[in-house]
């Protein structure tokens, strides 16, 4: 790997995946990756809450793992992989994710400004194979705000999720069986 | 400044020359200098990126201690089975700090080099007596954890020194607790932080510390109340004295989320607690 | 519409397929008007981020606008001052003497001026204007202008202050004769703090100067005519010259009835100067330091009971801390002293109330607003009451719970729709009141019957958190008080376009709570039709009338009544020229015979015309009721509060749409119990204290209850279905049932909101030497 150093005159070049696209932002490598995606990407999906780390609105999937993209410099972010809300649906099909679906159902969006951030964290979480499981799920969104729902919907709809996701799995496993 | 020029070096050399040009601020996983950027209360003439540093990553152990790279996030502290089975109140203290999104990118690093008075892995490290090995062009040198934060946000790293890894002994027969004290569940900056370790000797409790955060411009080891319960079986007397003398030895002031009568009463408190659980009494 | 997409209505920007559900699993509520109710209308947008907000839409060219502030409580603004060493003529300053029209921010008083002049009354308070084309440029140049000051002395405390906003006294019957004949009188003093409303999206508005000299305003906001009164007059604009546009918006919970129009008329005077659109966009430091907040008050209580249990005096005295300028403090206490009887029948009461001025940032509007506050003193009155006689605080509230029939204590006559004794039954049976309450009293005195202290040193006790359970009950005002929509005359319409479609006129904006969900719901019933059929307008006050704010929970009661009406007018004008049913015939009604708009206005239909100076009659059209039972664990070492859990019944009047009720029901229930809770305001030297939010704390995920929601419904007659809002109501009960049940667990009384743990670890060591019952 080489050295990457810009200056304020001459920003280097980064490069990224967001939602499984190759793009690059030529900034400053201290530019917040919000402010990359938001302003340079157009994806302004991702929102700005507090710039400080606490409301979980920015968050965005790097390299599997959620982070608030406030405090991530885009120099840190050269070479991952980017998943934001605008890559949740599916493009192709112009369909909302299971996800997606069960908040839509359940009523897990009001004022929607924590929405982005909270389906991140969810998404994260289901990724991750986090269980159906009103606990583990709380500690999932613990560092995404919401002044709108109590929470009380957003845990049922993800509880939701993940019993679909779980259940899709046995579908998966149980045509695999049928297969063999 | 909000966006400072930064550089990312590929090799610790690199970087180690950098930091002794002079001028550099070294950022790990940027949950607190980010903030500080944004707040101006950072203005930093250029930024060095550590994250591209593969040496200080990773959590080992050889038996006789355990190495923790500068670079360890809260998560990885969390899914350490290294960390799991010999410093288990590490992995606590990682789990109270913000939310998944801050303990993905934190850094132990960070943590002790930022010296906030109420970093929440610090105590602990005070408490195992964990040791800071630090480099720069000059060479690597080690500090122990009792001689590293020197005074309210100010540290024994020179500024031309990096922090490479901690390490502390593998010791079977130490017991270490950790409790912090927040405002909320999650996302709180503690308002006390304390970790309590000891070697069990037949029962008799050997080697004491007593390590604490907000409620000191560093964190502390509370050195009378170790006294007072080294060489000690406790049990309720023991701990009503100890719980004591910790109230006594604190000087915890009032700001923004707690007061120093606060602080003074649970620090006393919390001991009390652990000393209770610990002595199964 | 221009190039910059502007239908911020529209439901999604592409035809999204929504997957059905799979068979089995719809949840298909079976209450609300519609069956199955729909999905949240912009639920799509919201989800994929499709959504628009202020921050997210582009201007090509615009500049960046900032609000220059005092950093003093009280002094006097000799001038500004500029740092030489920059180049200011790359930015634009603007002080009071460059406004075009009046420097007032218009509501109700006119004392609140756009720029400081010569006085500055608050910390945070606007005295300059600057704006610059980039971002950086503007956050450099903000560091070097301040404004010269010479201090004044500063009042900041309510009771030392001799201005007053307001002031109210009534009552009924012989409250002093009847304290003479009372057997036990309770009384004492209750205080609550400043919360703020913490909406995830800050304060945001982007101005555009017009061709016609005017301005178009897009932006965070619940009420665009306040924006649009407001503007006109800062800018000496007419209607026309003024556009307010709402854009998507993250939340109001009343900071967003009346300090958006401070940011718009800002962002518009710099645009109107640099002849560009102008952002001006807070960030979270700046929306906590500077805008308004919930009114900390300080409530006297004193209530008498009889020797057989009645309810036979109160007497209440209300202060409350208005801040530096009057905005809507007036209304706020009105609302306050009107419910500061609680929802009890008491025969002999006096309530006096005033908000006085002090040198801190103004406070103004917050869910609930006014009610909140002495909902807190009602609730811990008539808690202490029923632990001093050794009754079940359920029973003792079934007693004095207010009937159909009864009047209150400013002479309304409760004739219909009162559903106290349903919410309190719903709620402690939901919540196994009388058990848990009775296994607390056990476990007390098994805990503490063996002379160990519960606070105190000595911690003889193994387990080291006690539970407790508590109960609270509250009402609400539907709608605006008194003679306010009479005042008002809102104004709502519904059109049958040339085009086919039929369309909703109105100005009240969908802020989370459902809208644009159930106002389609309301007139789609009365039509016939469904409500995928009945299209929003864009809230654009070009292109709509004034319904009024979206405030006081009057948006489907009195919008909704508004647009059944003139629903109601259309079908039948409709049915009666073309035939049929209306659902059959519409569409070819609107190609033959054009676009049919019908307008409404409202209509008073109130028995007794209510008397603003004795604050006698009917104050509003009817009230909503609510019950909340918490479970709390207090930590005996720390005094931390877990809440655990509230159940929280509400009546509603009647179900529009019941997840989006229930939404309201958890989120109002959260924010009551972060009032109560961990929400905590400090102020030094008129300065918030607690300004950012790592240290202005609202529950995390972690933090919240489990909460669950009753919906009860006492239909009202004078609203579309029954309906009476349920935006506020469950602000109102959750907190002080809270305190209840920190009471029920460890035997102390918190009477200063909120009960944080250091209030309840020092009540806890002061009682050290006493157990608790």
């Amino acid at each position: 790997m080489t050295t990457v150093r810009d200056t304020s005159e001459a920003s280097a070049i980064y490069h990224f995946t967001v939602n499984g696209e190759p793009r690059e932002a030529a900034v400053p490598g201290m530019r917040r990756l919000l402010d990359v995606l938001r302003e340079d990407l157009g994806l302004t999906g991702t929102k700005e809450g507090c710039g400080e780390g606490e409301c979980g609105a920015c968050t965005v999937i790097v390299d599997d793992l959620v982070v608030d993209s406030c405090l991530v410099p885009v120099c840190q972010v050269e070479g991952a992989d980017i998943r934001t809300v605008e890559g949740l649906s599916d493009a192709e099909a112009r369909a909302l994710s299971p996800l997606q679906q069960a908040f839509l159902e359940r009523g897990g969006a009001q004022c929607g400004i924590c929405t982005p951030g909270m389906l991140m964290a969810a998404q994260a979480y289901l990724d991750d194979g986090g269980p159906a499981n009103e606990a583990d799920i709380r500690e999932a969104i613990a560092g995404n705000l919401c002044r709108c729902t109590g929470y009380t919907k957003i845990i049922d709809a993800i509880e939701a999720a993940a019993i679909a996701r779980d259940e899709a799995i046995e579908d998966d496993e149980s045509e695999d069986e049928d297969e063999e | 400044m909000l966006e400072p020029p930064v550089v990312s070096p590929a090799s610790l050399s690199e970087a180690l020359s950098l930091r002794a040009s002079g001028g550099y601020r070294p950022i790990a996983g940027g949950t607190d200098l980010m903030v500080q950027l944004a707040a101006d209360v950072a203005e930093p003439d250029a930024v060095l990126d550590l994250s591209r540093l593969a040496e200080l990553k990773g959590v080992s152990t050889d038996g006789y201690e355990v190495t923790i790279g500068a670079l360890t996030t809260y998560t990885e502290l969390r899914h350490s089975p290294v960390i799991s089975a010999r410093l288990r109140a590490l992995a606590e203290a990682a789990a109270t700090i913000g939310a998944a999104q801050i303990q993905n990118r934190g850094t132990i690093g960070g943590n002790i080099c930022n010296a906030s008075p109420a970093g929440d892995t610090l105590p602990v490290l005070l408490a195992v007596d964990a040791q800071f090995d630090l480099a720069s062009v000059r060479g690597e040198r080690t500090v122990q954890a009792r001689e590293f934060w020197t005074g309210y946000r100010q540290l024994a790293l020179t500024d031309d020194e990096l922090l490479l890894r901690v390490r502390f002994a593998v010791d079977r027969t130490r017991h270490t607790r950790f409790r912090k004290v927040g405002t909320r569940a999650a996302q709180a900056i503690s308002k006390v932080v304390i970790a309590l370790s000891y070697r069990s000797d037949g029962g008799v409790w050997r080697d004491v510390r007593v390590a604490l955060g907000s409620v000191a411009p560093t964190p502390i080891r509370a050195t009378a109340t170790e006294a007072a319960l080294e060489g000690t079986r406790p049990g309720e007397a023991v701990a009503d004295q100890a719980a004591q003398v910790l109230a006594g030895e604190i000087q915890p002031i009032d700001d923004v989320r707690s007061s120093a009568v606060y602080r003074r009463s649970v620090s006393a408190r919390v001991l009390h607690r652990l000393l209770r659980e610990e002595g199964g009494w | 519409m221009s190039d910059n997409d502007h239908d911020l209505r529209a439901a999604g920007e592409g035809p999204l397929v929504l997957t059905p559900p799979a068979p089995g699993r719809v949840l298909v509520p079976t209450r609300g008007i519609a069956v199955p109710a729909p999905l949240r209308r912009e639920g799509p947008s919201k989800l994929t981020g499709q959504a628009k907000y202020t921050d997210d839409l582009v201007f090509p060219g615009a500049w960046y606008g900032a609000t220059i502030r005092s950093t003093e409580a009280h002094a006097r603004l000799l001038g500004l001052e500029q740092d030489a060493e920059f180049d200011w003529s790359k930015v634009v300053v603007m002080t009071a003497a460059d406004i075009p029209g009046d420097n007032v921010v218009s509501i109700i008083d006119d004392d609140m001026p756009v720029l400081a002049i010569d006085e500055i009354a608050h910390v945070s308070q606007p005295v300059a204007l600057l704006a610059a084309p980039d971002k950086s440029t503007l956050r450099e140049a903000k560091k070097r202008i301040r404004a010269r000051t010479e201090p004044l002395p500063p009042v900041f405390d309510p009771l030392e202050s001799d201005h007053e906003f307001a002031a109210y006294d009534f009552g009924t019957g012989d409250p002093e004769a009847a304290f003479e004949e009372a057997a036990l009188i309770v009384q004492g003093e209750y205080r609550v703090g400043h919360q703020e409303q913490l909406y995830i999206e800050n304060q945001a508005m982007i101005a555009e100067p017009r061709p016609d000299g005017g301005v178009r305003i897009t932006g965070s906001m619940q009420c665009p005519y306040y924006v649009h009164t407001a503007l006109k007059r800062a800018l000496g604009l007419s209607d026309e010259q003024a556009v307010i546009t709402q854009a998507e918006t993250g939340g109001g919970f009343g900071g967003k009835e009346d300090y958006p129009s401070v940011v718009a008329i800002h962002a518009a005077l710099l645009a109107q100067r640099i002849g560009k659109p102008v952002r001006m966009i807070y960030d979270r430091h700046e929306d906590i330091a500077s805008t308004t907040k919930r009114h900390p008050a300080i409530v006297r209580y004193r209530s008498g009971v009889s020797a057989d249990g009645r309810l036979i005096a109160q007497d209440v005295e209300v202060i409350m801390d208005g801040g530096a300028y009057c905005t809507l403090s007036p209304v706020v206490l009105s609302r306050g002293v009107l419910h500061a009887g609680g929802p009890y029948q008491c025969p002999n009461v006096h309530i006096k109330g005033r908000v006085m001025a002090t040198n801190t940032p103004p406070n103004s509007a917050f869910r609930g607003f006014g009610a909140p506050q002495v909902g807190f003193a009602h609730e811990l009155q008539v808690a202490r009451i029923a632990d001093e006689l050794d009754i079940s605080p359920a029973e003792l509230r079934e007693r004095w719970a207010y009937r159909e029939g009864d009047t209150t204590p400013f002479g309304q006559v409760l004739r219909e729709s009162v559903a106290a004794h349903e919410v309190l039954r719903e709620a402690t049976e939901a919540a196994d009141f009388a058990e848990l309450r009775e296994l607390s009293r056990q476990t007390r005195a098994v805990r503490w019957g063996q002379a160990a202290e519960a606070g105190s040193g000595k911690r003889s006790t193994r387990v080291r958190t006690a539970s407790g359970i508590g109960l609270a009950m509250g009402w609400h005002g539907a709608g605006f008080t008194g003679r306010g929509e009479i005042t008002m005359r809102s104004r709502a319409a519904v059109e049958l376009g040339d085009d086919g479609v039929v369309r909703l006129l109105i100005a009240n904006t969908e802020i989370g709570q459902g809208t644009n969900t159930v106002m389609p719901m309301i007139v789609a019933k009365v039509l016939g039709v469904d409500p995928s059929e009945i299209e929003l307008s864009p809230i654009d006050t070009s292109i709509v009338p004034n319904s009024g704010p979206t405030v006081a929970s009057r948006t489907v009661m009195v919008v909704g009544g508004l647009v059944s009406k003139a629903a109601a007018r259309l079908r039948a004008i409709v049915e009666e020229r073309s035939g049929g049913d209306f659902a059959d015939v519409y569409r070819a009604d609107a190609r033959k015979h054009g676009a049919t708009r019908i307008d409404q206005e409202y209509e008073s239909e109130a028995a007794v015309e209510f008397d603003d100076l004795t604050h006698t009659g009917d104050a509003y059209p009817a009230f909503g009721w609510a019950c909340a039972v918490a479970k709390v664990e207090v930590d005996l070492d720390t005094g931390e509060v877990r809440v655990r859990s509230v159940v929280s019944a509400d009546d509603v009047g009647r179900v529009i749409h019941p997840v989006l009720a229930e939404g309201q029901v958890e989120g109002g229930t959260l924010q009551a119990v972060g009032y109560g809770t961990i929400e905590e305001m400090k102020l030094v030297d008129g300065r918030y204290l607690n300004d950012r939010l790592s240290t202005y704390l609202i529950p995390t995920s972690m933090d919240a209850p489990e909460i669950t929601a009753i919906l009860v419904e006492a239909p009202f007659s004078g609203a579309p279905h029954g309906a009476k809002g349920v935006g506020e109501l469950p602000m109102n009960v959750a907190a002080p049932a809270v305190v209840d049940a920190i009471h029920d667990a460890v035997g102390v009384w918190i009477t200063d909101l909120p009960a944080t743990s250091e209030k309840v670890l020092a009540a806890l060591e002061a009682a050290g030497g006493g157990t608790s019952a």
